[in-house]
């Protein structure tokens, strides 16, 4: 057994947590400074997993396996592979870029950040990463459940307490009884794995590993898969079953927007993939039309829907609605081209939406309005803000030279080897999305500064600038050189085709 | 030096965008150092351009100066760069425009880091697309050389920018779908998107994909790439956003974009279009000779319709851009023959020439605009004694536009006219023919909206206005002298002396075609 990374990431944020709730509550500075601390490290540790990941051996490795409740073959058993260790290090940068930007600035003008009861908000938030960086790591299917549902349950009250007076009740409510709705039906069907398995194989198991191999009937796996399948895609935003997303986003507080679009979403989408594709690829096989439907449905609506919005989050709430779709319509052409970008898809659009709630909260903070027709001139009031935005925009249209375009290709690509007439119809998606993100950075940032801004709106803060800087930089690096992502992702995608050809 | 000759075209390619970051980094306010590292900057890839041009070797066919880069292996492509007669021809124009658009914006006071920067990356964007010889690194640079031209017309544009910038953003993303729709079919089908091997086997491709016949996708595909093209030229019906973007556009945008954006499309036609899809080429040909001629009638008679002066020179690109794509639809139509050759080389030369004369007019509206911030034709009139040596210079660069011989315009559009009406008397359909005459309308009307330009402008009873106290009228000024001269030079240089282009173009024409 080696040193175990995994497990060390999984519960730093957990461990932090329970430090900081043991805070003093007016130690307000030192709450965050040990929030960064944690982060920082979950950071380091992310990254260092995602360089000495061995691109040729593939596989799941930094595996660790201990016995939990052998009884019932539940153990912790966690492993990464070449989809998750990019989703690994998607959560650490936006954990680390979340403490940065909550941060914020006490001067009473500014008000920036968070500021009502930091200790709880960070002790919350940081629950929350430990259950994302579980599901992702997990092997086991009950694990990945209770990570799972870890994850989604701080959010209730993350955005309850600390969410946008106006919706915040409404918006924390629906959400968490889509995810739990979601989630139960998605828990029946990974039941109904576990007894079959048992009957299959004579062995009762959770390990997802095992579970691969108990041969399940094509009958069995065409009645299960749509609710393993869906019950988790609600949580990665699928049409129709999305609109919790956008007022989640809207009600949340910056930084658990920044989680919710950034890695949450992708905990959706990755648990479709790891439970749904993975363990039932006959099922996958077979209904893969009807995802591919709902996910070309999705990308060019939810293009409309946001190209239609006044207030900046509910636009990008949309915008990732649609860019979601493009994960799951790369998972629905189950082939190489199309699971390596939505491979891709789900670190780049991390990454980029993350960016622009950061932004759009640090505007909110100090203009105290969303509604794009009532803001103008940011460009001058916040230059460096301002360049984010608009590279965060250039990824979202797709531009070569950045993420995006990267992930967005081969997506299409594999869309064009299994139903070209979808492709032709997501790629109009394309110009609604350019159209919706220039009209936004010309009134936002660059039209003149409305009177009523004028004087009590101020630049952002130096770690503001950080948090901006780094998620650039990752959009930008993996635009200009894929060769830092895509083999990588190349390699999980290989093993998800042999399930596939091999069932 | 051995490492500058192995790597010369991805040092030319990517110096602008290097430099652009090296300002990036220099320290605030500094408006002049930014001008002149920029200028600096942009004179390096033009000093390697002359290199390479000295370098090299018409008479061998295929790319030179290779250079292979692994970039998108999942996907098949590299970063893969060459040149041959016809991009090099395209480079040198780029690389000698930039330098001057550069020193064209030394006026420029306002946000003088982000204007060098952006025009910077436009030139390694514009480069990108002449010197990729793969698929996808061609769409790559085809798009990304969107967004500095955005915000250089959305910063630094005139009054109605805002809705210049996007229609021009707008209709470029728009009309390229379809080309990016069919560069992924490409690409599923030979999991490669290597220029050579995709030329070599997609022409003659005859199974059918995904149950349809062969020649249907291809004509489909044809027409995403004709139409993603058309719009860049830009083509009759297609043209809507350039006088637009052209009106708006800070001056020095304007140059460029007149001068080598406009040829990305073409080249696009050259590069693309007629080694890819000789047969639906040929088959289209008459179609697309019938757009190059509305181009040209339209383009002429709506240019003579205009009161804004740099508004009738954006239409007057029109005019122009659509004798380089009656040439190659005449080529298209007759592959291999002469005639076609010669309506190619014309097709070409006329990019080359268009790119100096467009830049030269679109500078020369920018200097009489900067003085007297009108560009209204009716409020100018009898300024030729106020400015007699700009006036001069004026004449001389709209003769070129004009097509006098003598000058450039004339040889590359007597070589267009002469190969398509060749190729409509040597072939079985007079069609070539019958188009080539109903372009001399629009010819004759080039003549016209000159001569009213330079009427309204230079002559007639002078608009006192101008003549004296605080709107005086002050002389073209060294500077701006220097911005035209190289222009001026090469205009009759290739009026009088063409054959040292044209042997580079014909050879790698002869080669190709």
């Amino acid at each position: 057994m080696n040193f175990p990374v995994l497990s060390i990431i999984t519960f730093t944020p957990m461990v932090a947590a329970l430090l900081i709730l043991m805070m003093p509550a007016q130690r307000r500075n030192e709450t965050r400074a040990v929030a960064l601390a944690a982060a920082t490290f979950a950071l380091i540790l992310s990254i260092w997993v995602y360089f000495s990941y061995d691109q040729a051996a593939a596989g799941y490795q930094f595996v660790e396996k201990y016995s939990w409740l052998p009884a019932l073959g539940i153990s912790l058993h966690f492993g990464v592979d070449g989809i998750s260790t990019p989703l690994v290090l998607l959560t650490g940068v936006v954990m680390f870029t979340g403490v940065l930007i909550s941060w914020g600035d006490e001067d009473p003008h500014v008000k920036a950040g968070i500021q009502d009861r930091p200790r709880e908000f960070f002790a919350f938030l940081f629950l929350l990463a430990g259950g994302v960086f579980g599901v992702f790591v997990s092997l086991d299917l009950f694990m990945l459940f209770f990570f799972y549902e870890i994850a989604v349950f701080p959010m209730y009250l993350l955005i309850a307490i600390w969410g946008w007076v106006k919706t915040r009740e409404y918006a924390a409510m629906k959400l968490t009884l889509y995810l739990f709705i979601g989630s139960v039906v998605s828990l029946v069907g990974a039941l109904a794995m576990y007894w079959v398995s048992y009957q299959n194989t004579g062995v009762l198991t959770f390990d997802m590993l095992q579970i691969e191999k108990a041969g399940f009937s094509q009958a069995f796996q065409n009645l299960w898969f749509l609710p393993v399948f869906f019950g988790f895609a609600v949580l990665g935003g699928i049409w129709p079953l999305h609109n919790w997303s956008p007022d989640g986003h809207v009600a949340a507080p910056t930084a658990v927007s920044m989680f919710h679009a950034g890695v949450l979403m992708k905990l959706g989408a990755f648990a479709a993939l790891r439970v749904g594709i993975m363990l039932l690829p006959e099922g996958a096989k077979h209904w893969s039309w009807l995802i591919m439907l709902f996910a070309g449905i999705a990308v060019v609506y939810g293009a409309y829907i946001a190209f239609v919005q006044t207030d900046m989050k509910y636009m990008i709430g949309f915008s990732s609605v649609s860019h979601m779709g493009l994960v799951m319509l790369g998972l629905s052409t189950l082939n190489q081209n199309g699971l390596t970008g939505a491979g891709v898809q789900m670190f780049s659009h991390g990454i980029m939406t993350a960016l622009f709630f950061a932004i759009t909260g640090m505007i909110y903070d100090r203009a105290h309005t969303r509604q794009i027709p009532e803001l103008g001139g940011m460009m001058k009031i916040m230059p460096f803000a301002g360049i984010g935005f608009i590279i965060g925009g250039l990824v979202s249209m797709g531009m070569p030279g950045f993420s995006g375009f990267v992930a967005e290709f081969p997506i299409f690509m594999g869309v064009w080897e299994t139903r070209w007439l979808v492709a032709v119809i997501a790629s109009i998606s394309i110009v609604i999305t350019a159209a919706y993100i220039m009209l936004n950075i010309r009134k936002v940032f660059f039209s003149e500064l409305p009177e009523q801004l004028e004087g009590h709106v101020g630049d952002v803060t130096v770690l503001d600038k950080v948090a901006i800087a780094t998620l650039c930089l990752l959009m930008i690096g993996i635009g200009l050189v894929p060769g830092l992502m895509v083999p990588m992702v190349q390699t999980g995608v290989e093993n998800i085709l042999r399930l596939l050809g091999g069932a | 030096m051995d490492f500058i000759a192995t790597h010369l075209l991805s040092i030319i390619l990517f110096f602008p965008a290097l430099s652009a970051l090296v300002i990036l980094f220099m320290p605030k306010d500094e408006a002049k150092l930014y001008k002149w590292f920029a200028l600096g900057a942009s004179l390096v890839p033009f000093a390697l351009t002359l290199y390479a041009w000295v370098n090299f070797q018409a008479v061998q066919a295929g790319y030179q100066f290779e250079e292979v880069y692994p970039w998108y292996t999942a996907i098949g492509s590299s970063l893969h760069l060459g040149v041959d007669g016809l991009s090099l021809s395209m480079v040198l124009l780029t690389t000698l425009l930039t330098p001057l658009a550069l020193l064209a914006s030394f006026n420029i006071s306002d946000k003088v880091k982000a204007y060098m920067m952006l025009f910077l990356f436009l030139e390694t964007g514009m480069l990108g697309v002449f010197m990729a010889v793969d698929l996808l690194i061609f769409f790559v640079f085809w798009e990304v050389g969107l967004v500095p031209m955005y915000f250089l017309i959305n910063q630094w544009g005139s009054a109605n920018r805002n809705y210049a910038s996007l229609k021009f953003m707008i209709y470029t993303m728009g009309g390229s779908l379809g080309l990016l729709l069919a560069v992924q079919l490409l690409g599923v089908l030979f999991k490669t998107y290597d220029l050579q091997f995709i030329t070599a086997n997609w022409s003659t491709y005859t199974a059918s994909i995904a149950g349809i016949p062969a020649s249907t996708v291809k004509t489909v595909a044809f027409w995403a790439f004709v139409i993603a093209f058309a719009v860049k030229v830009p083509l009759w019906p297609f043209h809507t956003w350039l006088p637009d973007a052209h009106t708006e556009a800070p001056t020095a945008g304007s140059m460029i974009l007149a001068g080598v954006l406009l040829k990305l499309g073409a080249y696009g036609f050259l590069r693309l279009i007629l080694p890819l899809y000789p047969v639906e080429a040929k088959y289209f040909a008459g179609a697309l000779a019938f757009l190059a001629v509305a181009a040209i009638v339209f383009g002429a008679f709506a240019s003579y319709a205009q009161t804004d002066f740099k508004r009738l020179v954006a239409y007057s690109s029109v005019n122009h851009m659509g004798f380089v794509v009656l040439g190659i639809a005449a080529a298209a139509f007759a592959v291999g023959t002469d005639d076609a050759r010669i309506a190619l080389n014309g097709a070409i030369l006329q990019m080359f020439n268009h790119g100096l004369s467009a830049a030269g007019m679109f500078f020369l509206v920018g200097v009489i605009y900067e003085r007297t911030h009108t560009r209204n034709l009716e409020e100018f009139g009898g300024l030729f004694p106020l400015v007699p040596v700009y006036g001069g210079i004026l004449i001389f660069t709209s003769m070129a536009s004009l097509g006098l011989p003598g000058l450039n315009g004339f040889i590359s559009e007597f070589l267009v006219v002469r190969g398509s009406f060749g190729v409509g008397v040597n072939s079985v359909s007079p069609v070539m023919a019958i188009y080539t005459a109903i372009a001399m309308l629009g010819l004759l009307f080039t003549g016209a909206y000159i001569l009213k330009g330079i009427k309204k402008v230079l002559h007639g009873p002078m608009n006192e206005n101008w003549a004296h106290g605080e709107h005086k009228l002050t002389e073209i000024n060294t500077r701006e002298i220097i911005v035209i001269i190289p222009l001026m030079v090469l205009i009759s240089w290739i009026g009088l002396y063409p054959a040292w282009i044209l042997d580079v173009i014909n050879k790698a024409v002869v080669m190709l075609f």
